[in-house]
């Protein structure tokens, strides 16, 4: 009886399976395939599942306002799993198989590297939403997210100046992967420039995942004490924050005393942290959930609702971060950029996403490049409050452009700023 | 007049008392630029003292706000004009908060410790007084001066007699400076070191102390600060190896009668730790949705949780698939490693991919100051005392009782204990379900300090493995020592190296160790051992 239950349930399962599959094949010649490429898993799955929803929810916005040429998106989500071998094989797995017009994905720059080949060899495109350590100009890659000189370098001159407490001395503490060490190089020759003595300089690394941060706070509290004042700069990735700063949190590490600036930690990685022990602690981005204007007004709302709809875990204290609103801005200048090329030809959009403009969440209008493939951004740097968001202290007065060769790595002066092959 | 006004008043508690503040001088507070709000925040300090403290203390909780052209109070759902501090009917609408920075708030913090300085309460005083200490500076004298004169508790005054000498090594008077810099040897505070160690060196061609009888007083407190100092480096230190070995031992407790008792390879043991740690989670959401008055006491409810549902777990587990495998070691280790991946992919199904949140509870935040620069934090010391408490359960478990006799009865000579009676099928699961269940207690340990998430074991697996054979299989006080060496190994060497050098030394020390001594730290001898 119970056996016979069962072939009966899997038969209606197979059945509703091909059906499926059936009015799916019949559909696709009517949508767009828009890869998501996000790890929902492993150690990075704290800060990528949030993009991934944001990718969903504006596809389906832009779904409900028409699409794009006439046509429905239909996102393709896989999971590479916070592993990056695996990010190269589900990217091929998207243009070859899937045959998606745009992919939109990655946070670690581990795993953008490990997919570029692929995207190059394929000729895909690539939106990559994430700060990064720049040292790179791809055909294929759309960059949204702030080049080293439109996050990093205006954070630590920030930290130099009066209002961020004069720091004479700086630990670069990250952990141990291509961006924290390339930002952290990049860092260390911005501030030699400023005269800062190279024995004034501490740099640290942690593996991925590293939980237990007793002998690096030891190592600053004492590192602070031998004179100077002292700031912390902070690349460390993915769920090592939270143990991070708990344990900043309960060795009583004041912001007043030595903040801490951090590159990758938002108001999302914050969820799941008690905040009250980091106020004044600062982070710096190109957005903030707490900036006043209507665009971030309608951006904030708009993901709460999708949170609730949806049913997203702890669906009523969803926050929005940089990246979100850079997958979100990435997104919709694809989207622009394909009705100016009348086309998804990947070769077609590149040309047309040259000078593209939006107008975003951050408060302004951002402009794509018309050569070097990055967007022009603000800069803001906030302090930490109680509640988890932040509060700005400082921006700059308008986007800046980006310069992904740093005038601070040797070389990097005869570079072009413009992809090759274009 | 003054005097009977505060003492009809109390301090600070009454507001209506207070005389209203000038709102001319509050206006400025909203200045966007840092230096004019500090400028504010000096001028209402000496100003008002008393009508100013309520006032600073909102503006350093964030919560001092502006309505038009007034400042107001924020406090909870009521607008407080800030001037009179009389409540403003109907709250207005438009309200903008002052928003401040680190630099502001450190003076804020100054401001209002020089203003506690003269409350009435000890204890306000004492902190304030500590505060003090942190930031003074020449120009805060005069105020340093009137505090002692009128301070009788003898603990406070020696505090402000250190910041006393703090800001008198500004002084022009060399002799003060000499007075000053004596007396900050007997500090034992990182910050003192920091401010004498500019008075040795030179500037340019001069030195920045042109005295040098104080240049050499100076040379003598950074030394004696130093000694004290260093003492406290390494207390703080071998804590945190104290710290990562009870890490350790947990993580390994159970492996090691599973493993080292039992023999079983057990590559799920990962997974246990798991399930304790989301049962410490699950008891934090039944807490959160039924108890929120206890939810501070959550932990204590999911200990025995996270016993009993990793023990469940464990006990399935050898009653289906271990049992069928005794003594084929190469079989259980397949079939273990299978039940980790399954057990992976249950929590990821059920509680999704991503990571949890587990708080930790109030009790256990902040820290202990044993002294200025050795802050002991209350999670750790007390993820210490519990994993003593467990060793400690463990060794009574398996020495004094009836169960833990026949365990090592079994394990020492299976046939001859069937033989008299004890029924080994029975035992060894109840061995297992033992093991697992300590595993459990390990993971409840580790949501505290740790992230809890599907894949969370995988980073301890090897890490258990490593103390159990390093420690020598068979044996708990093996497990003991190996879990504490290795912690305290591990933690001189990052503190020396890195953390990430210091995880290829320990794996290759552990490489070479095994080669050299295969049977462990400790090794079993006797008859019963086999071969």
């Amino acid at each position: 009886m119970v056996r016979r239950n069962f072939m009966k349930t899997v038969s209606a399962v197979a059945v509703t399976a091909a059906f499926g599959l059936g009015s799916l094949s019949a559909l696709a010649a009517e949508t767009i395939k828009v890869g998501i490429l996000h790890s929902l898993s492993g150690t990075m799955a704290i800060s990528e599942t949030a993009l991934k929803e944001t990718a969903l929810m504006t596809i389906a916005d832009i779904n409900k306002h028409g699409g794009v040429l006439g046509k429905k998106l239909e996102p393709v989500v896989v999971d590479p799993a916070s592993n990056w071998p695996l990010f190269a094989e589900k990217a091929r797995q998207l243009l070859s198989k899937d045959k998606v017009a745009v992919v939109f994905g990655c946070w670690t720059s581990v795993s953008r590297k490990s997919v570029l080949p692929v995207f190059k060899e394929l000729n895909g495109l690539l939106f990559y939403p994430v700060q990064y350590e720049g040292e790179e100009l791809e055909k294929n890659v759309f960059y949204t997210g702030a080049a080293p000189n439109q996050q990093a370098i205006p954070a630590v001159e920030y930290l130099m100046s009066k209002d961020g407490g004069e720091a004479k001395r700086f630990v670069l503490l990250g952990t141990d992967y291509v961006y924290p060490r390339t930002t952290n190089k990049i860092l260390r020759a911005f501030l030699k420039s400023k005269g800062v003595a190279d024995a004034d300089i501490m740099e640290e690394y942690t593996p991925f995942g590293h939980s237990d941060y007793q002998t690096i706070i030891a190592k600053i509290k004492k590192f602070s004490s031998e004179g100077k004042k002292t700031a912390v700069v902070s690349t460390i990735n993915g769920d090592s924050n939270v143990p991070f700063y708990k344990e900043l949190g309960n060795a009583g590490l004041k912001a007043t005393d030595v903040p801490v600036i951090a590159f990758s930690v938002g108001e999302e990685e914050l969820r799941g942290v008690d905040a009250k022990p980091l106020v004044g602690h600062l982070a710096a981005w190109n957005y903030f959930m707490s900036l006043k204007n209507p665009e971030n007004e309608k951006f904030v709302k708009m993901y709460k609702d999708w949170a609730k709809q949806n049913k997203l875990p702890n669906a009523g204290t969803v926050v929005t971060n940089d990246p979100m609103e850079a997958t979100f801005v990435g997104i919709h200048m694809w989207k622009q950029a394909v009705e100016k090329a009348k086309s998804t030809d990947v070769d077609k959009v590149i040309a047309a996403m040259a000078g593209q403009t939006f107008n975003a969440p951050s408060g302004y209008t951002l402009k794509m490049d018309e050569t070097n493939h990055h967007l022009w951004k603000p800069v803001f740097i906030g302090e930490i409050k109680a509640d988890g968001q932040f509060d700005v202290v400082w921006k700059t007065k308008g986007p800046i452009r980006a310069q992904p060769w740093s005038p601070f790595i040797a070389g990097n002066d005869k570079k072009k700023d413009a992809p090759e092959g274009k | 007049m003054r005097i009977t006004g505060l003492l009809l008043c109390g301090w600070l508690l009454s507001a209506s008392c207070l005389a209203a503040i000038d709102p001319a001088l509050l206006k400025p507070l909203a200045a966007e630029d840092s230096d004019a709000k500090i400028a504010a925040i000096v001028a209402l300090a000496q100003a008002t003292p008393e009508e100013a403290l309520p006032v600073l203390k909102a503006f350093s909780d964030n919560s001092l706000a502006v309505v038009g052209e007034r400042v107001v109070i924020v406090d909870g759902e009521r607008v407080l004009d800030a001037s009179s501090n009389v409540e403003i009917r109907p709250a207005p609408a438009a309200i903008e908060t002052i928003g401040i920075n680190n630099r502001v708030r450190r003076e804020l913090s100054a401001a209002l410790a020089a203003l506690r300085l003269f409350s009435s309460e000890r204890s306000v005083r004492w902190q304030a007084a500590q505060e003090v200490t942190l930031s003074a500076e020449v120009k805060m004298l005069p105020l340093l001066d009137k505090a002692l004169a009128a301070e009788s508790d003898p603990e406070i005054r020696t505090r402000l007699q250190l910041a006393h000498a703090q800001a008198s090594l500004g002084s022009t008077d060399a002799a003060v400076r000499h007075a000053a810099v004596r007396t900050l040897g007997e500090s034992s505070s990182p910050k003192v070191r920091q401010l004498l160690i500019p008075l040795t060196e030179k500037r340019g061609d001069n030195w920045v102390e042109p005295d040098s009888a104080v240049r050499a007083a100076a040379g003598t407190s950074i030394r004696s600060i130093e000694q004290r100092l260093a003492w406290a480096d390494n207390l703080g230190r071998a804590f945190t190896g104290l710290s990562l070995g009870s890490i350790l031992l947990l993580a390994a407790l159970g492996l090691a009668i599973t493993y080292g008792v039992m023999g079983v390879i057990n590559m799920a043991h990962g997974e246990l730790l798991m399930v304790g740690a989301y049962s410490a989670w699950a008891m934090q959401s039944v807490f959160r949705a039924y108890f929120p008055a206890a939810l501070d006491w959550y932990l204590l409810a999911a200990i025995p949780v996270g016993f009993l549902a990793a023990a469940l777990v464990g006990v399935l587990m050898e009653r289906i698939v271990i049992r069928h495998l005794y003594g084929r070691p190469l079989e259980t280790l397949l079939a273990t490693w299978g039940i980790s991946l399954f057990l992976m992919q249950v929590a990821r199904t059920l509680f999704g991919a991503q990571n949890v949140e587990v708080a930790n509870p109030v009790w256990m935040a902040g820290g202990i100051e044993v002294l200025p620069n050795l802050l002991l934090p209350w999670n750790r010391i007390i993820i210490v005392a519990f994993s003593i408490a467990v060793l400690v359960a463990m060794w009574a478990i398996l020495n004094l009782s009836r169960l833990g006799m026949f365990v090592r009865a079994v394990t020492q000579n299976r046939p001859m204990a069937g033989c008299v009676g004890v029924p080994t099928g029975r035992i060894d699961t109840l061995a297992f379900g033992l093991g697992a269940g300590v595993a459990g207690l390990g993971g409840v340990a580790l949501s505290q300090i740790a992230n809890v998430g599907p894949d969370m074991g995988q980073g301890y697996i090897v890490d258990s493995f490593m103390v159990v054979v390093l420690g020598g299989v068979g044996q708990l006080a093996g497990a003991v020592w190996a879990a504490l060496g290795l912690g305290v190994f591990t933690k001189f060497l990052e503190g020396w190296t890195g953390a990430v050098v210091a995880k290829i030394v320990v794996l290759v020390f552990i490489i070479i160790f095994i080669q050299k001594r295969p049977q462990g730290l400790f090794a079993l001898k006797g008859r019963f051992v086999e071969s």
